[in-house]
């Protein structure tokens, strides 16, 4: 696994069309208040499962110091984890590129001569595009997740890492399904909705030749998959069909299963507010000989796509520590106010900031870490405690200068330069670090005050012009003092 | 986040960091914190060739433009007093920051080391170090409070004004709909994301007024002039002001006329 330099082609938004899709959406007050809502829902049922304070910093330190303990032995565990699995039987596979992912899966399908695949709930299939992959070779990949089986009728992408359809209205997914279910008329009813979708996905189980599920965490000691969902359909995916593909990025391996229990505890709490997920499947290799039930065959593919380029560098290692929970999406303003969708990455909110520079480059991303105000409240609900705030200043760095000496080139590095914002810069540093000069400046400023642009680029479109005072605090202090 | 703070006798004299925003956009707020100061007996020393904490820079991804500011303010504090500073956002900086940002030059970081362990947020430092018991002067005011994300999160500061606040006995304090979150001002955000900083901007201006406040108080110059000129802008007339310049005009001052 080198750089990623992938042949894949990168869909992306550049960074006029975040802004242009960033003001269509403020403008928006239905979005604005449907986004608003749900985001203080679930800020609110994570709140009450954290009632003490300090047992959560201990329970983050604990998670915080497991990830980057695995992190620390990743290759080492990797290796121990593809052993182990192969032990129980299952076959492992490696991709560095979303290419290589998807020919791997479709080599598979291909295999079983597959006509449907259904799956659960992930995000590095998604990531990969896998859906576009095999449609493309005539397999449906449907999606079983009720959030993804809504968004994946509308022709949408998930708008948020754990809850896909969070941006739909109740009337928007009854007139969606009225539409594309054959034989449903329209109702608001949620129950019957999800009755609905229960029903189509209920045959597809059945006749699926695959199942594709994602993993949150993979145990190298004991060559086992964990899979957290609540509906089911994982459950399902993972053991009606012959054939079950399990895809993961390389972040996502523990040493061992004592691990799991703090991560999943936190994990839980952090994404839906729920102590426990109504399922955990915990999959250790396909069906044995005797056993009734489950796959007869079973796989994991194992993603790079630019995690080991985050490996690479001490401080950019700590993207890796995430384990998914979406709580930094949810306490995001700029999330909660933007939505998913605009930021046109398969990770959105701040996790998608720092995680998908490395997937994509910083050529298709480089705005992304800027649209933030840094004011911290991802770090300070990161179940493993990612520094994100630092991450996204260090990504700006790199986003706007070439590489320090000695270091690789990051994927995309200095795409975000603009001679502007170099020249502005410098501009300031050569002002701020002569004291006389911006003595002089201020003065001027002040005595000038009447000058000062009224139009003030972004900033004067809501807001009265940044004035100098009369009188800078220094004059003020100089005049004092003679009296 | 935690902090030892220092025990033993009140500091005699502190160094004033008045911040690039405070010493040209609101002096104001930088005379009443000094003010403030001085009534409690201590000597403020201004060192005359302080400039800018290095943030907007350093925040931008410019790391050699904030070094360059940053290394100035460095020398500018010989003694070893605390160092003041009227703005959550810039003391973070100088805390949090200075010292990673030098750290690859031993004499520097030992610089920056010494300055970071002694730089205190103006609330803090009233609550903490000189552990104030102001009473408040004139009728019950009723005021709303913003906090910035960095007093908050950075240097772990917003309780103090709340504090402050609540000993003066005479200010009602309103509580606002999401009252952690952002004001949307971020430094050079506000200019590179200007419809989702002012979407923020706004939805913070509206949760302040809609208290009932009569006005809304912050410790923080940025956030200060991001949510007022929102409001001005507005041509509305509840309006903000520095938590300094309330302190100093609304609190009893001994020997003097209120």
């Amino acid at each position: 696994m080198s750089t990623p330099q992938t042949t894949h082609h990168i869909q992306f938004v550049s960074g006029n069309e975040f802004k242009r899709r960033a003001a269509g959406i403020v403008a928006d007050p239905f979005l604005k208040k449907s986004f608003r809502g749900a985001m203080d829902f679930l800020m609110m049922k994570r709140a009450a499962q954290f009632p003490d304070p300090e047992l959560l910093e201990r329970q983050r330190d604990l998670a915080e110091h497991i990830r980057r303990y695995s992190l620390s032995k990743l290759p080492e565990l990797l290796e121990q984890l593809e052993t182990n699995l192969k032990k129980n039987g299952v076959q492992v596979h490696w991709a560095e590129t979303p290419d290589e992912a998807n020919a791997i899966i479709l080599d598979i399908c291909r295999r079983h001569d597959t006509k449907l695949m259904v799956k659960g709930k992930s995000m590095v299939s998604e990531e990969v595009e896998l859906n576009h992959a095999m449609d493309a070779a005539g397999i449906e990949a449907l999606e079983s997740d009720m959030g993804e089986y809504i968004v994946q009728l509308a022709g949408e992408k998930p708008s948020h890492i754990i809850m896909p359809a969070i941006h739909k209205t109740k009337q928007q997914i009854a007139e969606l399904f009225a539409a594309k279910v054959p034989g449903v008329s329209y109702t608001e009813d949620v129950d019957a909705l999800i009755q609905i979708g229960r029903d189509v996905l209920r045959k597809k189980f059945m006749e699926a030749e695959v199942g594709l599920s994602g993993v949150n965490f993979a145990v190298a000691e004991t060559g086992t998959i964990c899979l957290v969902e609540n509906e089911g359909n994982g459950r399902m995916c993972t053991t009606v069909p012959d054939v079950h593909i399990a895809i993961t990025g390389i972040e996502k391996v523990v040493e061992k299963l004592e691990h799991v229990v703090p991560l999943y505890g936190l994990l839980t709490r952090s994404a839906t507010g729920q102590a426990i997920t109504t399922y955990f499947n915990v999959i250790t290799g396909p069906r044995k000989s005797g056993e009734k039930d489950g796959p007869k065959e079973m796989h994991l593919v194992l993603v790079d796509n630019g995690r080991t380029q985050a490996f690479a560098d001490e401080q950019l290692r700590q993207t890796l520590q995430c384990i998914r929970c979406g709580a930094c999406m949810n306490h995001c303003p700029v999330y909660t106010r933007i939505g998913g969708h605009a930021y046109g990455t398969t990770y959105p909110g701040p996790i998608g900031k720092i995680v998908s520079p490395h997937m994509m480059g910083l050529g298709a991303t480089h705005v992304l870490p800027g649209a933030s105000t840094l004011c911290g409240a991802c770090g300070e609900v990161c179940p493993v405690k990612i520094p994100i705030p630092d991450l996204l200043i260090r990504l700006r760095e790199e986003a706007t200068h070439e590489a320090k000496p000695g270091h690789a080139p990051l994927f995309g590095q200095g795409a975000g330069k603009t001679a502007f914002a170099s020249f502005a810069f410098k501009g300031f540093a050569f002002l701020y670090s002569r004291p006389a000069l911006y003595r002089l400046f201020t003065w001027a400023a002040t005595r000038f005050r009447a000058l000062t642009p009224g139009n003030q680029a972004g900033w004067t479109k809501t807001r009265t012009p940044l004035t100098p005072a009369k009188k800078s605090l220094r004059d003020l202090l100089a005049e004092r003092n003679k009296h | 986040m935690q902090r030892d703070y220092p025990g033993g006798p009140r500091p005699t004299d502190v160094y004033f960091f008045a911040t690039c925003l405070v010493d040209l956009f609101c002096p104001e707020a930088g005379m009443d914190a000094i003010q403030l100061l001085e009534r409690e007996g201590i000597r403020v020393h201004f060192p005359e060739n302080q400039t800018c904490c290095g943030q907007p820079a350093y925040t931008s991804g410019y790391a050699d433009e904030a070094r360059a500011v940053a290394k100035v303010q460095l020398d500018l504090f010989p003694n070893d007093w605390p160092v003041i500073v009227p703005s959550g956002s810039c003391g973070g900086m100088i805390r949090h920051h200075y010292p990673k940002l030098f750290a690859e030059d031993a004499a520097l970081k030992a610089k920056a080391d010494s300055l970071s362990e002694r730089v205190f947020e103006l609330t803090e430092f009233f609550v903490k170090v000189l552990k104030v018991n102001w009473k408040g002067s004139g009728a019950t005011k009723k005021v709303a409070l913003h906090t910035s994300c960095s007093a908050r999160r950075e240097m772990g500061t917003h309780l103090h004004a709340r504090q402050l606040l609540a000993e003066l006995g005479n200010v009602e304090l309103l509580n606002h709909s999401h009252e952690s979150e952002c004001c949307g001002f971020g430094g050079t955000f506000a200019v590179r994301q200007p419809d989702i900083s002012a979407a923020m901007a706004g939805d913070k201006a509206d949760a302040l007024k809609e208290t009932g406040a009569e006005q809304f108080l912050s410790a923080d110059g940025g956030c200060l002039m991001n949510i007022d000129g929102t409001l001005e802008k507005r041509r509305d007339s509840f309006r903000g002001q520095h938590l300094a310049s309330f302190l100093w005009h609304n609190t009893e001052r001994k020997g003097e006329k209120a």
